[in-house]
């Protein structure tokens, strides 16, 4: 409802963020959250659209304009409701979610005037933090049965909270020390602290969730035997199989998948020592391949580390600058040119370019050679654009092809045409066997894992109860 | 007995009527001739069916012919101890003998004695083919009275008419009685009224003789062969509709029980039922006044009784005349619609109309003693100096003509009469009980259960909060939505909707008219009442011991008073209506058995106000559906005969909307107190959800009286006028029920498809209740009803349809379209309309090859846009869908709001943004003879499918420079669309309209536009026999315009059932062949077009997708003037961002069109026109499970009529133009030098009332050379002498004067554009003109500019939607006017009442010498001034050029007392037209710079009228 013609009197406002060039000094979050009066202006904007697009485009399906409403009038208490009852973790994907819902938002036919939606979601869930409304909401009833829950992302996380309110006891493997996932391990403090992630975590602990890290259920446990003992079994261990790079020079040493990085920068924030051989980005020349979240993320860590230099490399040709709306009209989500935030804080960029070569010398990598190629599939590469450029530490962001196999083995659960858990409804080919999130549908944004922990939930529950 | 869809119930009728009589008394033979001439000049108020000779009926009804009885009876006894019956017989033989005996039997069963049969002769030359193969054979039975009857003239009487009863219940359907007295007789059959002498020989006899005489023809909307259905009756002839039928007739049968009459004794058993089965709404009213007047009551008490005038809150009516009224309230409810009813009974004639007015009868004295009463003047021709003095039938008064006493009574004396015969008015004041009178009550303790677990309990959703509820107690109104209804229909939606949701509201379209329940409020009344009624036959002081209620929605406290009332008049009994959780759905039908037994030992208890009573739901116990629970009980106690013994008030915690409200009323509730509702509302305030400083009572209050204004709106758009009226009279269409369960306790409803039963009520309701206990923790559903939600209800467009067809149409072309296609088609079957459960029987050999299917460039000529105006649509997208059309050969349409001339002319490009469609819709706006002359299609609308039976209101400050001079009215004055058109108020009145068009243009096809509901196709059949070109069927989901959300869900049917029954009716009437049909609403692809054409659609209008097309997405904010793309703003920062290109609309259409072509290729069909009607070629959708399960039965909807003589199944040739002989022809030839250079012409002619719409087709060859500019004044003049049709002087183009030595009809001077109309009375009259009605009804209506003169009275709704024209009037009716946007009108006489109701804009001046004037002016909009310089420059100079065209006195003496005069004169000043015309002073206008009312955050926004400013 918000108010009518706020869409003309006040404009889009981005979260407001620390400036790039102190914030690479440090490692706490550098996105701040607007004024109240500004949040309310833009859930004043926002316009009761008779068809919400922004619903539509948000995959949880999350109220907006019922809470934009609800913060326009400063109501969050009960805008605190409206947002829970779409999605268990507003702070993660009100910090992390790429906010689909933004570029579905009716007033984004304008680019780039589309309600700040994500901004008024992180302001909710944080209010309601620090009011304290956010409580445990232990079941009133338990039906005695039991389900194991494997992984401790969002998605594992979500189907665990659904399904322990549902009224059925739940544990949750996770094999890392902690719980959380990526959003843990994978996203930097920077953008998410960790103290919020540990504070949900004690939310479903209150709720009567049972944790058991440093579990790695096919290693540490039997799949089959865990099975037998609960009444179902939901896989949620990720896409973590990465992509890799077969040109020559890859075996040399400073050569890293990105997670690799990512876990060990996230351990060192939070405290923990330095394993034997760590890798590191200070001093060095460093090279990100790939253009996505993961690779930003390597190049924010590698400035934080004091990089003599970054550069993210991407196969794909440059993104229009403005929705091509031939390919992604509105309200698609637009693939255009986007600058991360931590191309914004340093570092080169470049699109179109093909890998051909690392090399470097006492098995460490010292240069990367590249082509231009042509932007499109096949990725062909042009004549005479070969170019070598130093590199001590090489990342590759590439993305993910899938879930680790081994534990579905175990299981039993058959697996699609992309190695993926084939599990159309959730249910998986073995009997009390589902699978969520990326380990179901492949790599895919924190907002889809919660969502898919919530629709296994209820299909979990509908098998447990009948 | 229904034929498919067509029931012969939804018949309905309109006509002409004639009473005359002499006032001597003495019967002749000339009264007849007379009658029958007049008749027959109101022959164009008649209609014919396919064959032109058969008529809808004509008839007359006489006094007893003593001389012609006799002679044809020997030995006949004295007049008034025999009767006649006249008897239309079967032509079988054995059965005529059959019933024959039985008549004669029942003559001598009684106690009389047969004299003679006579065979009434006629002469089949003159009828119908049609109708003369089911005449009647007609016979006379002449009866003489039995000894002790004979010297009982009364008894006599009486008697006759118990033997009619007992031998039409003997005999049933095949027996028809059309009279059977000893002082009356009637002649009538299904004849025109030319026919009438001729087929009846006995009528040119000249010893058939009377002093009195009605006389009718006929106008039915179809042909089905009746001759039982002809006029009179027994006693009356009626031309109008009873709209209140339904419940009028309930009422009667739960009445008979109590009926008791000294006079009758015995014999009244056997009368029983009093209303025959089969009848109209004409004959039941007939058979319930004839008991009443046979029982004791004078005629002209009776009338007043069942037609009562609207007395509350009427000042000017005496309390004995109120007291009347409200006494006779307490016996029974009015019989409401629009009705001129003319009587006889042998001694008195007379006639009344309706409350309201809508019906018009003028009268005629002369100076030798007759009295002529007809629908029109004009019908005899009367030499002037002969007429003694003239007037009109008004609204609630009685015109009665005495023989005993030789005259005309006035109203007034009559009433007297009538009304002090006993002290009523005392007996009412002394009996009566007001609930405010009684104590407070405390309402006993109840258990706390949870508000939160009730609203579950009852399905509250979130939505019910913030979108029904908080604009209800914040605004005191509905609230309102925009962009129509794309949901599932109530059995098709998997969220389960209550029961309410399945009764769609019926509205008033062509046969009768809605009523503006906002600006004619006089009329209306909330005023209900508890208790038990009475014998209907006896008149005591106890009848009137009624509990009076103010306003059907209780609050608690209010409830507690009756609950707990102490009397030994009225005792209350709370009843529960739920059942226990545990007996699961098998308990509901006990629960409803058993409260219908309770009802009933309530009632053998002495009990009158039952209490229907949810509140015991909680943890183990479910409720009833309030619906069934009051449905039930009702209908149990109505078959019990019991029903009248008490008033049935819910406490429910269901009811939460109008529409809830609306229905418990329509299904027999005195009352409702929603008391979950109102806890609800208190929830709001607590919770801030409403203004800061409002209580919880005010809340409540807000929203009682918000709930309640809009019941009277939703009556008012049938025509309802007062709750005793509604209560009962089951106005709805149920869609989606089981027949059985219908039947049992709807009884009487329609419901055609099918549906669920008790078993899938009783389960919904349970899964509702299981959701509260113990709780969900979710809290209230989110149901994204009104507004898509993800996982909620199901919208048609939702983000990927919508996305999809915006793509498809700019960048991804057809494949994209194939997938919007398919998502729209699929989602159609599974997501639940009524074509998605239909599949195509697809030729088995495959069809035939694509190529030979008639190419796409020709079927997109079928297509056409919706009629959406300039105003609610930018100019921009207006444009843009008018251009697209002209390419591709379709047609756009203007929607109601004008055109700018501009738009006549082709762009540069070679693009024509010209609409070829004009609408012509109830406020007129912008319909000059110009804008008529420039379309290819009239479009006349009756009524739109968001909003049927509804206005509209564009508020001032939208009405900007450019909006105001394409609709040629004032920037900054709100206009205001009434439900009504007022020159429609029945179905001749739609065939006068139309032929108005036709004159306005000839080349024109004229179109009228429906929206679906029950009876729609006979309506269409109707509008086929008014001559229109072209029916369109709207469907009720369709709309893009704002409307009460009530109305977008609640109101009309899908178009499949609509078209399916107009076709239906067509084709069985044989009137498919003369008319184009088209359908519209929610229209989105090929499928949908090729199903639309085999239901019987030759073409198909869309009105959302191409909107989506241009760039809509479905915001649903039309209203609020915020379109954030551009499409429905008026906001120039907003209509910049429109994207939309005509190539995209294009782009569509194609893709439609090729999509189905595919479809008809593989259905073998290789041209469009092949497919209409071929409803063979679709079957249900055996594989749609979920429909099935829910008893969805769609064979009415696909069953094909057979026809026997190969009857056409879509359009094969032209109506038959009714426009040669017109009297313009004549006038177009003697105006030739002035048409063709501009010389002045000038002549005189003879005119009589059957030259209709005289200057129209001069005007449109005018208007066809020199465009809206005309030729300057006077350039042709003509002088005419006599009584003129109606729409005198209609659309009259500047240059053309016409001065009427005479009198002249209705609609004189409609949509005048420029030129000059005087009114004179002829030279030899010798009567006061200024105290003689000289014009009809609704004169200016519409009127843009130009000037009008009248010397004399004017009847109803003077200069009502006057645009721009200045006249000068010496009176008028009541609602003077009403509507008026703009131009001067001078009143030198008296006024009605309610005059300036709805004006905004304009100035009126009054003549007030005695300064009565204020009280019977509306001052809702207006303020009276003291004149200024310029008006006293404006009245003068009006008044002397009245003078000088009509040579009035009255202007004379004004002129003469100047300056005594001129502080009579009050002048009446709408606030709006004074702002406007200040600003335009200040260089701007008052609009374009504000914006709507703002919700402010808070909730759907209301339109900023009345309720925004009202306080509680």
């Amino acid at each position: 409802m918000g108010e009518l013609r706020a869409f003309l009197k006040y404009g889009r406002e981005d979260a407001p963020e620390r400036d790039p060039r102190t914030r690479v000094g440090d490692y706490r979050e550098f996105v701040g959250t607007l004024p109240l009066v500004e949040l309310q202006h833009q859930g004043a904007r926002c316009m009761e659209c008779g068809v919400p697009f922004c619903q539509s485009g948000c995959p949880l399906g999350n109220l907006i304009p019922d809470w934009n409403d609800l913060v326009y009038r400063d109501r969050f208490r009960e805008a605190i409701d409206q947002l829970h009852r779409t999605n268990n973790f507003p702070e993660f994907t009100g910090r992390l979610c790429p906010a689909p819902c933004e570029a579905a938002c009716v007033l984004e036919i304008e680019e780039g005037n589309a309600v700040s939606i994500k901004q008024v979601e992180v302001s909710i869930v944080n209010r309601a933090w620090e009011e304290g409304w956010i409580e445990p909401r232990p079941p009133a009833v338990r039906t005695g049965k039991t389900v194991a829950v494997i992984g401790s992302g969002p998605a594992g996380l979500a189907c665990a909270q659904q399904l322990n309110r549902a009224g059925h006891d739940v544990t949750v493997f996770e094999r890392d020390e902690a719980g959380g996932g990526l959003v843990r391990f994978g996203v930097p403090d920077f953008k998410i602290e960790k103290w919020v992630v540990e504070r949900r975590l004690d939310q479903l602990a209150d709720e009567g969730v049972t944790f058991r890290y440093g579990v790695d259920v096919g290693i540490d446990v039997d799949a089959a035997e865990l099975r037998a003992q609960h009444d179902a079994v939901v896989v949620a261990t990720g896409a973590r199989v990465p992509r890799d790079l077969p040109v020559p020079g890859r075996e040399l040493g400073g050569v890293h998948f990105a997670m690799e990085y990512l876990y060990e920068r996230n351990r060192a924030v939070a405290g923990a020592p330095a394993p034997e051989r760590p890798i590191s980005a200070a001093g060095k020349h460093v090279i990100v391949i790939g253009g996505g979240d993961t690779g930003a993320d390597c190049v924010g860590n590698a400035h934080r580390e004091g990089a003599a230099s970054v550069t993210q490399i991407e196969l794909v040709g440059e993104p229009p600058p403005h929705r091509p709306d031939d390919l992604t009209p509105w309200p698609q989500w637009p693939m255009k040119l986007r600058t991360s935030y931590a191309l914004k804080e340093g570092g080169e960029r470049d699109f179109a370019i093909s890998t051909t070569e690392l090399s470097g010398q006492n098995g460490h990598v010292e240069q990367i050679h590249w082509s231009q190629n042509t932007g499109v599939p096949p990725f062909e590469t042009l004549p005479d654009t070969e170019e070598t450029h130093p590199a001590q530490l090489v990342l590759l962001a590439m993305g993910f092809l899938g879930p680790e196999q081994e534990l579905l083995d175990q299981l039993g659960v058959a697996r699609d045409a992309r190695s993926n858990a084939d599990a159309p409804a959730f249910a998986t080919s073995a009997e009390g066997v589902f699978a969520a999130g990326d380990a179901r549908r492949g790599q895919s944004l924190v907002v889809w894992a919660i969502n898919e922990g919530r629709q296994c939930a209820l299909e979990v529950d509908r098998w447990l109860t009948g | 007995m229904p034929i498919g869809l067509y029931d012969p119930a939804f018949e309905h009728d309109a006509c002409g009527i004639t009473l005359i009589a002499r006032l001597d008394g003495i019967p002749t033979h000339e009264t007849v001739r007379r009658g029958l001439t007049a008749v027959a000049n109101l022959e164009h108020r008649g209609a014919a069916g396919a064959d032109a000779r058969t008529g809808d009926g004509a008839g007359i009804l006489l006094q007893m012919p003593d001389r012609f009885v006799r002679s044809f009876v020997e030995g006949l006894p004295p007049a008034g101890q025999y009767g006649v019956g006249v008897c239309f017989l079967p032509q079988d033989e054995a059965r005529r003998a059959e019933l024959e005996r039985l008549l004669a039997e029942t003559v001598e069963a009684e106690g009389q004695t047969v004299l003679a049969w006579r065979d009434v002769p006629v002469d089949d030359r003159h009828v119908g083919i049609d109708a003369g193969q089911v005449a009647p054979r007609i016979r006379h039975l002449v009866i003489g009275a039995s000894p002790e009857l004979a010297a009982d003239p009364d008894a006599f009487e009486r008697k006759l008419y118990v033997i009619r009863r007992v031998a039409e219940l003997a005999a049933g359907p095949d027996l028809v009685l059309p009279s059977f007295s000893s002082r009356t007789l009637v002649y009538k059959g299904m004849l025109t009224a030319p026919q009438l002498p001729g087929y009846y020989p006995d009528l040119r006899d000249e010893r058939v003789e009377t002093a009195m005489a009605l006389v009718h023809s006929r106008y039915s909307t179809n042909t089905f062969p009746s001759w039982e259905l002809a006029h009179p009756y027994r006693m009356i002839c009626h031309n109008g509709e009873i709209n209140t039928l339904r419940g009028n007739v309930n009422w009667m049968r739960a009445r008979e029980s109590q009926l008791a009459s000294d006079l009758f004794g015995d014999d009244l058993a056997k009368v029983l039922p009093v209303i025959r089965p089969g009848g109209s709404d004409t004959g039941n009213f007939d058979n319930v006044l004839e008991l009443l007047a046979l029982a004791g009551r004078t005629l002209p008490h009776a009338i007043m009784m069942m037609i009562p005038e609207a007395y509350q809150g009427r000042d000017d009516l005496p309390d004995y005349l109120k007291g009347f009224y409200a006494y006779h309230q307490c016996l029974m409810e009015a019989w409401d619609g629009p009705a001129a009813i003319a009587f006889m009974d042998g001694r008195v004639a007379g006639a009344t109309l309706d409350r309201n007015g809508l019906r018009p009868g003028r009268w005629l004295e002369t100076k030798d003693g007759w009295v002529v009463l007809a629908s029109e003047t004009g019908v005899l021709d009367i030499p002037p100096e002969n007429v003694l003095r003239k007037g009109r039938l008004q609204p609630g008064k009685l015109f009665v003509v005495d023989l005993d006493r030789g005259r005309i009574v006035e109203d007034e004396e009559i009433k007297r009469e009538v009304a002090t015969r006993k002290p009523y008015a005392e007996w009412y004041e002394q009996e009566v009980v007001r609930s405010s009178d009684l104590p407070e009550r405390e309402p006993a303790e109840r258990p706390s259960e949870s508000l939160r677990n009730r609203q579950l309990a009852f399905g509250y959703s979130q939505e019910d909060m913030k979108v029904i509820l908080a604009p209800l107690a914040r605004q005191a109104e509905e609230a309102v939505g925009s962009m129509g209804n794309d949901s599932p229909l109530a059995v098709l939606s998997d969220r389960k909707p209550l029961l309410y949701s399945y009764f769609k509201q019926l509205f008033a379209q062509v046969t009768n008219p809605p009523v503006d329940s906002i600006r004619e409020a006089v009329v209306m009344s909330v005023q209900a009442s508890v208790g038990s009624e009475r014998n209907l036959l006896d008149e005591t002081p106890e009848h009137a011991r009624q509990l009076v209620i103010d306003n059907p929605i209780l609050l608690d406290s209010e409830l507690e008073r009756l609950r707990q009332v102490d009397s030994e008049v009225f005792q209350s009994r709370t009843l529960d209506i739920t059942w226990p959780v545990a007996e699961g759905p098998a308990g509901l039908e006990p629960a409803i058995e058993r409260l219908c037994r309770e009802a009933e030992a309530a009632l053998a208890d002495g009990i009158n106000i039952l209490i229907l009573s949810d509140r015991a739901v909680g943890p183990e116990r479910v409720h009833i559906p309030s619906a069934l629970a009051v449905a039930a009980v009702h209908h149990h106690l109505v078959r019990e005969g019991t029903r009248l013994q008490a008033g049935l008030i819910l406490e429910t915690g269901e009811a939460r909307s109008v529409h809830s409200v609306a229905v418990l009323v329509g299904y027999g509730a005195a009352a409702v107190n929603p008391y979950l509702m109102l806890e609800t509302l208190a929830e709001l305030v607590d919770r801030g959800d409403l203004p800061e400083g409002m209580t919880r009572e005010e809340a409540q209050k807000r929203a009682v009286k918000g709930i309640a204004k809009a019941l009277l709106k939703t009556m008012s758009k049938m025509g309802i006028s007062t709750i005793p009226s509604y209560c009962g009279a089951q106005i709805f269409e149920a869609i989606g029920l089981a027949p059985e369960l219908v039947e049992r306790h709807f009884t009487g409803t329609s419901s055609r498809v099918g549906g669920i039963g008790i078993e899938t009520i009783a389960e919904e309701t349970l899964a509702r209740h299981a959701r509260a206990y113990p709780g969900d923790p979710e809290g209230l559903l989110v149901v994204g009803l009104f507004a898509w939600r993800r996982g909620g209800e199901h919208h048609q467009w939702n983000p990927e349809t919508i996305a999809l067809l915006q793509h498809a149409v700019r960048e991804g072309g057809w494949e994209t379209y194939e997938q919007y296609a398919q998502t729209v088609n699929d989602d159609s079957a599974r997501k639940r309309t009524i074509r998605g459960l239909l599949q195509f029987r697809f030729a088995g050999d495959g069809g035939i090859p694509l190529e030979e299917v008639e190419p796409a460039k020709e079927i997109v000529k079928r297509f056409v846009t919706g009629a959406m105006s300039l105003g609610s649509l930018s100019r921009e997208a207006h444009e843009t869908l008018a251009i697209a059309m002209n390419r591709i050969g379709g047609r756009s349409n203007t929607g109601e709001g004008g055109e700018d001339p501009a738009r006549y002319v082709r762009d540069a490009n070679g693009d024509s943004r010209r609409s070829s469609i004009k609408q012509v819709a109830s406020g007129r706006f912008g319909v000059n003879i110009e804008y008529l002359t420039n379309a290819d299609e009239l479009q006349i609308k009756m009524a739109q499918g968001a909003k049927p039976g509804e206005g509209g209101q564009l508020p001032g400050h939208k009405v900007d420079g450019y909006i105001a001079n394409v609709r040629l009215t004032t920037p900054g004055v709100g206009l205001i669309s009434p439900p009504p058109h007022h020159d429609i108020y029945s179905i001749e009145d739609l065939k006068q309209l139309i032929y108005d068009l036709r004159c306005a243009n000839p080349e024109a096809r004229i179109s009228v536009k429906l929206v679906a509901e029950v009876g729609v196709g006979t309506v269409a059949a109707g509008v086929a026999k008014a001559n229109a070109d072209h029916v369109l069927i709207s469907g009720h989901d369709g709309g893009t315009g704002a409307s009460p959300l009530s109305s977008i869900l609640f109101a009309g049917i899908p178009w499949e059932i609509g078209l399916a029954e107009t076709q239906q009716t067509l084709v069985l009437n044989d009137l498919r062949s003369r008319i184009w049909v088209q359908t519209d609403g929610q229209l989105k692809t090929g499928r949908d077009v090729v199903i639309a054409a085999l239901l019987g659609a030759d073409e198909m209008g869309f009105a959302t997708a191409p909107l989506i097309a241009t760039g809509c997405i479905m915001m649903r904010a039309c209203h609020l003037n915020t379109c954030p793309v551009g499409v429905a703003t008026q906001d120039p920062e907003l209509r910049a961002r429109f994207k939309g290109q005509p190539e995209h609309v294009v782009n569509f259409f194609f893709y439609v069109a090729e999509e189905a072509r595919q479809i008809m290729a593989r259905l073998g069909i290789a041209r469009f026109e092949d497919l209409v009607g071929r409803v063979d070629l679709l079957e249900a959708d055996q594989a749609m499970e979920h429909w099935r399960s829910r008893g969805i039965d769609l064979s009415n909807v696909l069953y094909r009529p057979e026809v026997t003589n190969g009857a056409p199944r879509r359009r094969t040739e032209a109506q038959t133009s009714p426009l040669p002989g017109a009297l313009d022809w004549e006038l177009i030839e003697r105006s030739k030098a002035a048409i063709e250079d501009g010389t002045p012409v000038a002549g005189s002619v003879e005119v009589r009332n059957v030259n209709r719409a005289v200057g129209g087709l001069l005007s449109h060859e005018l208007t066809k050379k020199y465009g809206r500019t005309g030729l300057p004044d006077g350039t042709i003049r003509f002088d005419l002498h006599g009584s003129a049709g109606q729409s005198f002087g209609a659309w009259l183009a500047p240059g053309i004067e016409l001065t009427l030595y005479g009198d002249t009809n209705d609609y004189t001077g409609k949509g005048l554009s420029g030129g000059t109309i005087a009114v004179r009375p002829p030279e030899a009259a010798t009567f006061a003109a200024e105290e003689n009605v000289i014009i009809g009804n609704t004169v200016l209506y519409g009127a843009i500019s130009g000037h009008a003169f009248f010397r004399g009275l004017a009847g109803e709704r003077f200069a009502v939607r006057n645009s721009g024209a200045n006249a000068v009037v010496e009176g008028v009716g009541d609602h003077g006017c009403e509507y008026m946007t703009g131009g001067r009108v001078v009143v030198l006489g008296p006024t009605g009442r309610n005059f300036a109701a709805g004006m905004s804009g304009g100035i009126a001046y009054v003549l007030d010498p005695d300064g009565s004037f204020p009280a019977r002016c509306n001052p809702e909009l207006v303020e009276l001034e003291e004149l200024e310089e310029s008006d006293v420059e404006a009245i003068r100079t009006l008044v002397e050029r009245h003078l000088e065209l009509t040579a009035s006195p009255v202007a004379a003496r004004v002129l003469d007392e100047w300056e005594s005069c001129l502080p009579q004169f009050a002048k009446v000043m709408p606030r709006d037209y004074k702002r406007a015309l200040a600003a335009m002073d200040n260089g701007g206008y008052a609009a374009g710079d504000d914006h709507p009312i703002s919700s402010g955050g808070e909730g759907f926004l209301t339109t900023e009228s009345e309720g925004a400013r009202a306080a509680v």
